[in-house]
């Protein structure tokens, strides 16, 4: 942390961000704490759990690896995004086939959904178990969590999983 | 209402990540906290300096002489100070706290502190503590002792046509909840000490931390916050995270936030106890038990702590589900300088059973039965005894289980098909059995003491609010309790909201362990409905079986001529129940869930990995309240099962753990589970609310023994301990492979 704040700009759930923030300060903590944004968990610090899962420019990505220096320009996308008024197509099936359970792996898991469903419409177990890998949960033993992610395949209109557009491309 | 699988209570908030955590808490001028711990096992500390680049005029610090009443972390043995003056019991022991308004100058700090120590020898096995070479705690190392003598074992040798003798050992186990555990704490003059936090025991915390700071009961007010994920390791030691914080907070003057990192958490706080358990068995002509001596042994780490309690549960479960005529369990807990182990699902039981299990498959191959019929022949039934001599008086048929089981799973034709395919494999598949029971809610006398108190109000609109100590942190207590009193008032289960978790507001309806929160508080929650409907009825308000309509509108009615409406429950122990803690005979629990599972194994040749191929948990816990969250908790105790028997394992080194990260402690993934098939039977229990018992803690006992058993069934060699590594299974086979002159 020895280079000084400097002031990045990006996107976050739609909405441009400004902040002062070091450089290599962690993602996670810049949207934690500078962003009000505590959907974003941590778990591991390591990258290992997964809870503080979010999409940068579409990917998935642990934001507790992520320099804040390296979202300059970029569109992040966190648990917040996906609820408007109603509860997104995902959100709804985690809550209705018990794929929440303490509730701390819960947004990192739906953040990771929504990434397997745009990639996978219509995923087969396998490419459940693969999507999720990267998202440790201790209280389900996953069985619902993996109902819940079939559930949401079956009734997710696409507009539900589509990626935000950006108002202009960033240099970065 | 009951029965059906309504939406979590708290399940929106969840999944749209507005749940709020504790490190999603901030507070008007909140500052951060740290903690200083040893670096050595056991010894005294001679010098503390504070060295290097920091500006320590800016800390807060904390040490033992800041202590405003006793310096003890106050649960059942006053022997564990809240910071070490000069003795050092174990790695990562607090010694100081630090606080400052910038949390990522904390690490630097703590860095910082140089402690100086005289070392002294330090015990770091089972062991090593009984050979008491060193005394470490008390005059013999020994926490608790207890002994079960039931019939009489000296007689039973001579009658037996088998003796059968084998040693089982479990390592620790950490509980890895992904919420870290953390407190914030606030002090005022005037209003004492507030404390948010992470944490089952809202109440233990109280208790603890009036000891600490002297203040009255009022005085001192804990809150829970959203927690993530506890399996009983938010039980004991959110006393100590408190402490720190609160101590800090009044010597600040601002409130103060303690959220431990990941490897923090890992290194410093409580795991499963590792156990050795000893058993000697006789065996009639006929394969049925005479009876067995049992030694079960745990390690509690440098203080006490939980260790009785856990020694306790475990020693009752030892015998498990079985006939035993004679039999005596001799169990007792010692001491390491390894910081203290605590409640982990299953509290004891997993150890014992794991033991117990993996030796009645011993037993049937050694006896040449088969692991399923040597068990049909000894399970209990309902008249017979446990080991305790308590009469099981439920309907249960454990027979019917077996068979069962053992169908769901396809146990006989897959054997009998393994058994020719294995031959030329180097993939060798198995399947293993676990029967096994779990006793619900405290031990003994214990929902005696506890004697607690549940409430229910409801307002004006009739709108009603529970009120329990009993936390959330993930099983469903908000839910199914809200289900119960809905149920009992023919209300809509959105009509019954939660009070929150706070000491001023709800009454003490005790901790949130043991399975006792469905049975227990959900027949008070039951009760205090009864209640406070029948003062309804008493003001001629409503008559007996009317609506939600004219609930609510006696409750208007109610509240605008009469007053406050609500109505509690205080526990009662059910009829006949009976416990004598000084020759540990009797009722040990109101009610036991009873479970068989079976678990499908390949064993790699090549590579000595295991891998769970399918699963089957078919158990008995009464009337299932709510399907769906019932399902979850048996798959998540399952895989937690499965991460203890074949993944889950501490690296010690003189006490301190060495893989404290999740990189290298590994826990189930979603790509290293298999179908974990779920199957209730469900016999209502006439004192549980509609009919539940217990839940929590009994899919925690069974698959250990179940993938072991498996795995000998596979492979032909015996097995005895767990975590079981692809290493124990490459080391075996080159021990075996030596004997046997073979080349690996």
């Amino acid at each position: 942390m020895s280079a000084s704040r400097q002031q990045i700009r990006f996107t976050v759930n739609g909405r441009e961000a400004v902040v002062s923030a070091y450089p290599m300060a962690r993602l996670l903590d810049v949207l934690r704490n500078d962003l009000a944004l505590t959907g974003t968990k941590e778990g591991c610090g390591e990258g290992e759990c997964g809870s503080c899962s979010v999409l940068l420019d579409g990917e998935l990505v642990n934001s507790c690896l992520v320099p804040v220096l390296q979202v300059h320009g970029a569109d992040v996308q966190t648990v917040e995004g996906f609820a408007s008024e109603a509860l997104h197509p995902v959100q709804k099936a985690f809550l209705e086939c018990g794929g929440a359970q303490c509730g701390i792996c819960t947004p990192g898991m739906i953040v990771a959904t929504v990434n397997l469903l745009r990639n996978h419409p219509k995923p087969t177990m396998e490419q459940i178990r693969e999507g999720l890998n990267g998202n440790l949960c201790r209280c389900t033993g996953y069985t619902r969590i993996f109902e819940a992610v079939r559930s949401a395949a079956e009734q997710v209109p696409a507009e539900a999983l589509e990626r935000p557009t950006r108002a202009k491309e960033s240099s970065r | 209402m009951v029965g059906v699988s309504v939406p979590r209570k708290e399940g929106a908030p969840k999944v749209t990540g507005t749940a709020q955590y504790v490190d999603d808490l901030s507070f008007e001028g909140m500052i951060y906290g740290a903690t200083v711990r040893s670096t050595i096992a056991r010894g005294r500390i001679t010098k503390i300096e504070f060295d290097g680049n920091i500006p320590w005029d800016e800390f807060v610090i904390v040490t033992a002489k800041d202590v405003p009443g006793k310096n003890v972390v106050s649960l059942i043995t006053d022997d564990q100070p809240i910071l070490a003056e000069t003795q050092i019991n174990h790695p990562e022991e607090p010694i100081l706290l630090l606080a400052h308004k910038d949390r990522h100058l904390l690490p630097l700090a703590v860095a910082a502190v140089k402690i100086e120590y005289d070392e002294l020898p330090s015990v770091h096995s089972i062991e090593d503590s009984e050979r008491c070479q060193e005394v470490v705690w008390g005059t013999d190392n020994i926490f608790k002792t207890y002994t079960i003598d039931k019939g009489n074992v000296d007689e039973v040798w001579k009658d037996a046509a088998w003796i059968v003798e084998g040693e089982y050992t479990t390592g620790a186990q950490e509980q890895l909840y992904i919420e870290n555990n953390g407190v914030i704490a606030q002090w005022s003059e005037q209003d004492g000490v507030t404390v948010w936090g992470s944490m089952q025991c809202p109440f233990y915390v109280h208790k603890a931390l009036i000891a600490l700071t002297g203040l009255p009961a009022e005085k001192v007010r804990v809150l829970q916050t959203e927690t993530g994920g506890a399996f009983g390791g938010k039980e004991d030691y959110p006393s100590i995270i408190a402490g720190h914080a609160v101590l800090l907070a009044k010597k600040a003057g601002v409130p103060v936030k303690i959220v431990y990192d990941r490897m923090e958490d890992m290194a410093a706080t409580t795991k499963r106890h590792p156990s050795r358990t000893r058993h000697r068995t006789a065996v009639d002509k006929d394969g049925r038990l005479l009876g067995a001596e049992i030694e079960f042994v745990i390690d509690g780490g440098a203080y006490a702590t939980l260790s009785p309690v856990v020694l306790s549960r475990g020693t009752i479960h030892a015998g498990g589900p079985y006939y035993w005529p004679s039999i005596r369990v001799r169990s007792k807990a010692v001491a390491t300088n390894t910081p203290p182990h605590g409640a982990f699902r299953g509290f004891g039981a997993p150890q014992s059973l794991f033991a117990l299990e993996r030796h009645m498959d011993y037993v049937a191959r050694t006896i040449g039965l088969a692991p399923d019929e040597f068990r049909r022949r000894n399970l209990l039934r309902p008249g017979q005894t446990t080991a305790t001599a308590q009469e099981i008086r439920e309907p249960i048929d454990m027979q019917h289980l077996l068979d069962r089981a053992l169908e769901l799973s396809d146990y006989h034709a897959k054997t009998a098909l393994f058994a020719k395919t294995n031959a030329n494999s180097s993939k060798k598949k198995g399947l293993g059995i676990a029967a096994f029971l779990h006793g619900a809610g405290f031990t003994g006398s214990g929902e005696r003491y506890l004697n607690a108190l549940v409430g229910v109000e409801a307002n004006e609109r009739g709108d009603v609010r529970v009120l329990v100590s009993s936390t959330e942190f993930g099983q469903g207590t908000n839910t199914i309790l809200c289900q119960i009193a809905a149920e009992t008032l023919g209300l809509e289960y959105d009509d019954i909201s939660m009070a929150p978790i706070d000491t001023h507001v709800v009454p003490n309806s005790g901790p949130t362990v043991a399975s006792r929160t469905a049975m227990i508080i959900g027949k008070l929650v039951q009760t205090a409905a009864i209640e406070m409907r029948q003062k309804l009825v008493d003001a001629g308000l409503l008559g007996e079986d009317t609506g939600r309509e004219a609930f609510r509108a006696a409750c208007g009615e109610y509240t605008q001529t009469i007053g406050r409406l609500n109505g509690c429950g205080r526990y009662q122990a059910p009829p006949n129940v009976y416990w004598d803690d000084a020759k540990y005979m009797g009722e040990a629990y109101p009610a036991f869930g009873w479970a068989v599972y079976v678990a499908e194994v390949t064993v790699d040749m090549t590579t000595y990995s295991v891998t769970v191929d399918d699963f089957v948990a078919l158990q008995e816990v009464g009337r299932v309240l709510h399907p769906v969250l019932a399902a979850g908790q048996i798959e998540g105790g399952v895989a937690q099962g499965i991460g203890y028997a074949l993944y889950e394992n501490i690296v010690w080194n003189k006490g301190r753990m060495l893989n404290n990260q999740m990189t290298n402690y590994i826990m189930p993934t979603s790509q290293d589970l298999p179908p974990i098939r779920v199957y209730f039977e469900e016999v209502p229990y006439a004192y549980g609310p509609y009919g539940a018992k217990g839940i929590g803690e009994l899919p925690m006992d069974g698959p250990a023994p179940a993938i072991l058993n498996a795995v000998v069934a596979a492979t032909g060699m015996e097995f005895r301990s767990i975590p079981l590594l692809p290493e124990d299974i490459f080391t075996a086979l080159a021990v075996s492979h030596k004997e046997h002159g073979v080349a690996v």
